[in-house]
């Protein structure tokens, strides 16, 4: 066992109000510089729909993350020797136009144009050229609320699974049904960009699992954008270099959630400690595609399990991290409760970014233009609990980006989230009865004490409650694991070479 | 006098130059290494300009070096006819897929008006002179037929007397003009790689063949 802890999340998809509020919050901060102008460290996506970059999820087109060859896993992309062969030019790497020319208006035209007989306008010109552009052909979050459905939605990897009448059911006119997918870059236990870069530049921070890119000793060999299967690494054009989501790690270590986290108006995102053991990460990325969840999950540890405790404190992790880790609202999600789902474990990178899959688009179809909630279900259920079966978004949809395809795993989340549901509508509402009530929970595997604590984090969270941010703090924290009298006279006016510290 | 100037002195100090000034580049300026790819604004051009280029120039540059460092044996396997003939054939059509490649590559730059906009001064001057040097060096082996035997006993010996610091320019001095402009051309380029993107060349990534695939670095040490 070689406990390590790692920040991560949870973003609870039923909240999303896809206001992409988090988006800006980000962009600000970190991305307005020249050459990122088209990144989106965090974007809000449609789904159904294609994403961004386009297809991204399609890595039959970009060879992102891992695949199992003869038992075990290799990239996608290449072999050692074939990443060094393609290094002239990377066959699979997705160009601006995968995600969209950045362009902004000529707006002095709008004071400077010489007077005519038409008003002046202001055209788009490009961002990367500062030439006119003819025409803008995509933008960010193009598709944004089934915009353009026909090419965008129509063309989700997501629904190869699914049949031709399940895929009509989806665009329907009455029927039409999505919900939002917030992104950020996943820090990875098993990262595809850091096991693709050639350079060595991109490395995982011990302490908090925290994926960073080495500005420095990035030597623009352009292989990781196409190993991440989230595409969450970026070009930036103008300097030559890839850039990534930082976890926003100096607002973390002075005691601040990422500034998407603390934007975020639906208040949908979690962020705290989980400890995991290390030894497992290849076992766990190996095994076959319907065990990928629970492979993941055993992955994660008891933080109140005396052993777990021991191993984190033999590996120097301090107290207030595994306090941090007991208190984690993401381990309530993703183990203790279970309904947090990683996105995409098919990709096999072990994302540490965990999504509770959204229940309304799910929910209710309609019938005669009317909510369907009639009749019961072969398993005698009460009618909000069988609307699983008669689910619009179809279940394998779901399957398809949370669990790899296993239909069970996200059939279990959905049942214990509809028994929370009729658990608390028979406590308000009144409209059921204790036998239904019953067969929910039994139905959900769960029972009244977890339906109210799930209630409680999902619906009336602290601020405190949401985000409980390790003691990263560097020059408070750094007493958790350094005595700092080691570390006096080290740093200070004119120390270049280290000088030999005194004796007394 | 001249001679003496171009064949032993420039080859010196552009030499040392590189030297000194990719070393301070690495050490003070490491965020400057890099190939700078362009890829990612143009790409389909790029394919036909760069795998060419390159596989050609890297073959024809450790051609070159291996009859260096190697004179004897470059010697014995010319001295067959037949070895000799597709040494130069095999010779001829790299250099022409590394010009072709550069053509494209230069076309590239001036055409896509995205490539155009990340492209630098002193990147048109490194592909000018490259394609300059590229150019003069098929012509030279075009014209000047078997340059893969005179080699040997033109630039080699002239080379090893610069390696050994004890120059000799005899075996060059009497080389038509072409030719002592292709073998200058050569330190010419070597004076820009510390100040170009030609510095990728030292940062090839030979470690990705043995590393870990995954990367883990801890701020505090691990130790007790
Ligand atoms: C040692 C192995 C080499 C590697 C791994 C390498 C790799 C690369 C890469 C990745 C690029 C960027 C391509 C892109 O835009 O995506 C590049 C560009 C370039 N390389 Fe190399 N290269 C090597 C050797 C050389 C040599 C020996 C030369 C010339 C003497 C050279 C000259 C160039 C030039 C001129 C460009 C710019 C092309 C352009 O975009 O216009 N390279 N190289
Ligand atoms: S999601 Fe983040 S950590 Fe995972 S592979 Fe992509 S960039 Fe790397
Ligand atoms: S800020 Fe929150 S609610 Fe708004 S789009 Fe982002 S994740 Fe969704």
């Amino acid at each position: 066992m070689d406990i390590r802890a790692h920040v991560s999340m949870v973003f609870h998809l039923d909240k999303c109000i896809g206001c992409h509020t988090c988006s800006i919050a980000c962009k600000n901060i970190w991305t307005d510089r020249k050459g990122t102008e088209y990144m989106w460290w965090n974007n809000v996506e449609t789904k159904p729909g294609t994403g961004y970059p386009t297809l991204w999820e399609d890595q039959e087109k970009y060879k992102g993350g891992w695949e199992k060859k003869n038992g075990r896993i290799e990239l996608k992309l290449h072999s050692r020797r074939g990443g060094l062969g393609n290094i002239f030019h990377n066959p699979y790497l997705p160009t601006i136009d995968d995600y969209y020319e950045p362009w902004t208006y000529d707006y002095e035209n709008l004071f400077n144009a010489p007077e005519g007989d038409d008003q002046p306008t202001a055209r788009a010109v490009s961002m990367i050229t500062g030439k006119p552009m003819e025409s803008i052909e995509a933008g960010p979050n193009w598709d944004d609320d089934l915009g353009g459905s026909p090419l965008y939605a129509r063309n989700d990897v997501n629904l190869d699974e699914l049949t031709e009448e399940e895929r009509e059911q989806l665009n329907e006119v009455e029927r039409v049904v999505f919900f939002y997918l917030p992104r950020i870059c996943n820090h990875c236990l098993n990262p595809g960009c850091v096991a693709a870069c050639p350079a060595g530049a991109i490395y995982k921070r011990g302490e908090d699992g925290i994926v960073l890119l080495s500005q420095e000793k990035c030597r623009a060999w352009r292989m990781c954008i196409s190993g991440c299967p989230y595409k969450k690494t970026y070009f930036n054009w103008a300097s030559g270099k890839s850039e990534k989501c930082i976890l926003c790690y100096p607002r973390l270590e002075s005691g601040q959630p990422p500034a998407c986290f603390h934007s975020c108006v639906g208040r949908i995102r979690y962020l705290g400690v989980l400890l995991y053991d290390a030894d497992q990460i290849e076992s766990g990325a190996s095994v076959a595609n319907e065990d990928l969840v629970a492979a993941q999950r055993a992955m994660i540890m008891d933080p109140f399990d005396p052993e777990v405790i021991a191993a984190a404190k033999k590996n120097k992790i301090s107290d207030a991290m595994i306090t941090a880790a007991q208190n984690s609202p993401v381990y309530k999600f993703v183990k203790k409760w279970q309904i947090a789902l990683p996105l995409h474990p098919d990709f096999r990178t072990l994302p540490m970014l965990f999504y509770v899959p959204p229940m309304l688009p799910v929910l209710a179809k309609t019938k005669d233009g009317t909510y369907d909630v009639e009749g019961l279900d072969k398993e005698n259920l009460p009618a909000m609990l069988s609307s699983l079966e008669k689910a619009r978004m179809p279940i394998k949809y779901m399957a398809s980006m949370f669990s790899a395809g296993n239909t069970n795993v996200v059939e279990d989340v959905y049942r214990k989230l509809i028994a929370v549901r009729i658990f608390k509508r028979a406590q308000k509402v009144k409209d059921y009865q204790q036998a239904e009530v019953d067969a929910a929970l039994a139905s959900g595997k769960t029972n009244a004490e977890e339906v109210e604590a799930i209630f409680r984090l999902t619906s009336l969270p602290t601020y405190e409650e949401r985000f409980v941010v390790p003691p990263l703090g560097r020059e408070s924290a750094v007493e958790a694991w350094e005595i700092p009298l080691a570390r006096k006279q080290e740093a200070g006016f004119g120390v270049r070479n280290k000088i030999a510290k005194r004796k007394f | 006098m001249f001679d003496n100037a171009l064949f032993i002195g420039f080859p010196y100090v552009a030499v040392a130059i590189a030297i000194v000034v990719s070393i301070y580049r690495f050490w003070f300026d490491p965020y400057s290494y890099s190939s700078q790819s362009s890829q990612f604004l143009e790409s389909r051009v790029l394919f036909f300009g760069s795998v060419p280029w390159h596989y050609g120039i890297i073959i024809i540059l450790l051609g070159h070096i291996t009859a260096l460092l190697f004179p004897g044996l470059w010697g014995l396997f010319t001295a067959n006819q037949t070895r000799l003939y597709i040494l130069e054939i095999v010779g001829l059509s790299l250099a022409l897929m590394a010009t072709v490649g550069l053509v494209l590559l230069l076309y590239r730059r001036m055409a896509n008006a995205r490539a155009h906009a990340v492209t630098s001064e002193m990147d048109w001057i490194l592909l000018f002179v490259l394609l300059l040097q590229v150019g003069l060096g098929f012509w030279v082996a075009y014209y000047y037929r078997w340059g893969s035997d005179w080699y040997l006993h033109t630039a080699v010996p002239w080379l090893l007397s610069l390696l050994k610091f004890q120059p000799n320019i005899a075996s060059v001095s009497a080389l038509p003009f072409w030719v002592k402009f292709h073998f200058v051309g050569g330190f010419v380029i070597i004076l820009l790689l510390p100040f170009t993107r030609l510095v990728h060349l030292l940062a090839y990534p030979f470690s990705y063949l043995w590393r870990e695939h995954q990367i883990v670095i801890w701020n505090r040490s691990r130790m007790n």
